[in-house]
């Protein structure tokens, strides 16, 4: 779940963090009243939950009042990868000396958050990695255990700085860090981070990314920056086809059938178990694949749940067939799903022998499932097959 | 109507109240249900019949699960 970027700066701003003065505007007319009350130049940043934003005309700069509400006006008018601004945070400018680069994130590899700092920021960290590693320096750390100063001095010196901006950057550093753990953070990230003439320090902008699944424990936080339960945050507006997905998901509490996403292939996918559902619907792309959705179905779920997702599934227009894939699994019966995905295609007026292009769901109760699939005269496909191979087997059959 | 699970139950257990009550408690499917004192079926949770066996360990062979696709 993204934060937009006054929203981290509130965050910020709560653990001491220093920004530039600011305020949001939801008019052009506020942005004049802001940007007079802020007095001197003014940089006008575009609110919406997507990068891209200066390259796209989201970010203009204002030396006068009446400069920054023609420039708010722009920007409140300007659609951003398809998203409207929700605001425009009106900024003091300030003059910088050096731009620095800090983010926490969550290194899945390694199972633990890790600092990422760099004494080249205000630019694509990525490309500084690439062009300049000895600039960029990763310090892992527990988010179980108490965070120490040390750690954060680390990730900091790591890049070469010492001398009187090594503790104020390290103060910094410490400070995202316990936020990150605090609110079930993903991402948080101040780029730029800036040293000012005065060799004082402040955060130009930031990126916050909250755990979807955090939001009833973060509810505290929400309410204080003012983030309803109906505000999903997500890139577009949900369609038709996901709203009956989270409602067929909704309908039944047993196993889940969630994060139903439309894409406009013909391959319909009843996938998932333990991050499987990534994992197949990459392979299915890679094997030429064309996805008409992704979703996420495991956990034991009901044969009503299965046969209601299969049915949603095969009642978008253009799918001519579905795969049924998962990892091997414990935690969802075969025969279960079996059931399931047959009634569904029944349900849907399909003959499942023609509609499901593979069916395999290595693990319990596997031989049950094979029964019921060869009674309805689909295939069973066992763990012998890989999930790569099980994929490319149902791009062949859709022809 | 389900497809792939049929419930069959001996007529004499409609004397056993008792029993009636268990087979009702034990199936996680709620597959049994009473109406007023006659044990019947519920057709909308056939098909989720975990084969657990439990209805059977309650009342032996005077309960049968058939696999339809059998």
């Amino acid at each position: 779940m993204r934060l937009y970027e006054y929203e981290a700066k509130q965050m910020l701003a709560k653990h001491g963090v220093a920004l530039p003065k600011r305020t949001l505007a939801r008019t052009a007319e506020e942005a004049e009243v802001g940007a007079r009350e802020l007095g001197g130049a003014t940089v006008l940043k575009s609110q919406v939950l997507s990068g891209g934003r200066m390259k796209a005309g989201g970010v203009l700069f204002a030396d006068t009042p009446d400069e920054a509400r023609a420039a708010a006006a722009r920007i409140l008018a300007l659609a951003i990868n398809g998203q409207q601004p929700a605001g425009v945070l009106v900024e003091e400018r300030r003059d910088i000396a050096q731009e620095y680069y800090v983010a926490v994130t969550w290194d899945a590899r390694a199972k633990r958050p890790v600092i990422v700092f760099s004494d080249m920021g205000g630019i694509d960290i990525e490309e500084v990695a690439q062009t300049h590693p000895a600039h960029v320096s990763r310090t892992h750390f527990s988010n179980l255990r108490p965070l120490s100063d040390y750690v954060a001095k680390l990730a900091v010196a790591r890049t070469g700085v010492t001398g009187n901006d090594l503790a104020p950057l390290t103060r910094i550093v410490l400070n995202l860090a316990r936020i990150f753990v605090q609110y079930d953070l993903t991402l948080a990230e101040i780029n730029p981070l800036a040293k000012l003439a005065d060799g004082s320090f402040i955060a130009l902008d930031s990126h916050m990314d909250m755990e979807e699944e955090a939001r009833g424990g973060q509810r505290a936080l929400l309410g204080e920056l003012g983030i309803a339960d109906a505000d999903t945050r997500q890139a577009r507006p949900p369609t038709p086809f996901e709203v009956e997905g989270a409602r067929v998901d909704a309908a039944d509490t047993r196993g889940v059938a969630g994060r139903v996403v439309e894409f406009d292939g013909n391959m319909g996918l009843v996938i998932g178990a333990g991050g499987g559902s990534l994992t197949l619907f990459d392979a299915v792309r890679s094997a030429g694949g064309r996805p008409a959705n992704y979703c996420e179905i495991g956990g034991n779920p009901s044969v009503a749940k299965a046969a209601a997702l299969t049915k949603l599934v095969l009642s978008k227009p253009g799918v001519e067939r579905i795969a049924v894939m998962m990892n091997v699994v414990s935690n969802t019966r075969a025969d279960i799903m079996a059931r399931g995905v047959i009634k569904g295609c029944i349900d849907a007026g399909r003959d499942p022998a023609r509609t499901i292009a593979i069916f395999r769901i290595p693990g319990s109760w596997e031989k049950e499932g094979a029964k019921i699939l060869a009674r309805y005269g689909v295939e069973y496909v066992n763990r012998s097959v890989s999930m790569h191979e099980a994929a490319q087997r149902a791009v062949a059959k859709m022809g | 109507m389900a497809m792939f699970i049929r419930v069959d139950f001996d007529a004499s257990l409609q004397g056993d109240a008792d029993l009636k009550r268990r087979l009702v408690e034990v199936c996680p499917v709620d597959i049994f249900a009473l109406d007023g004192d006659t044990l019947t079926t519920v057709d909308a949770n056939l098909d989720e019949c975990t084969l657990c066996d439990l209805c059977i360990d309650a009342a032996g062979e005077r309960v049968r699960v058939v696999k339809l696709y059998e």
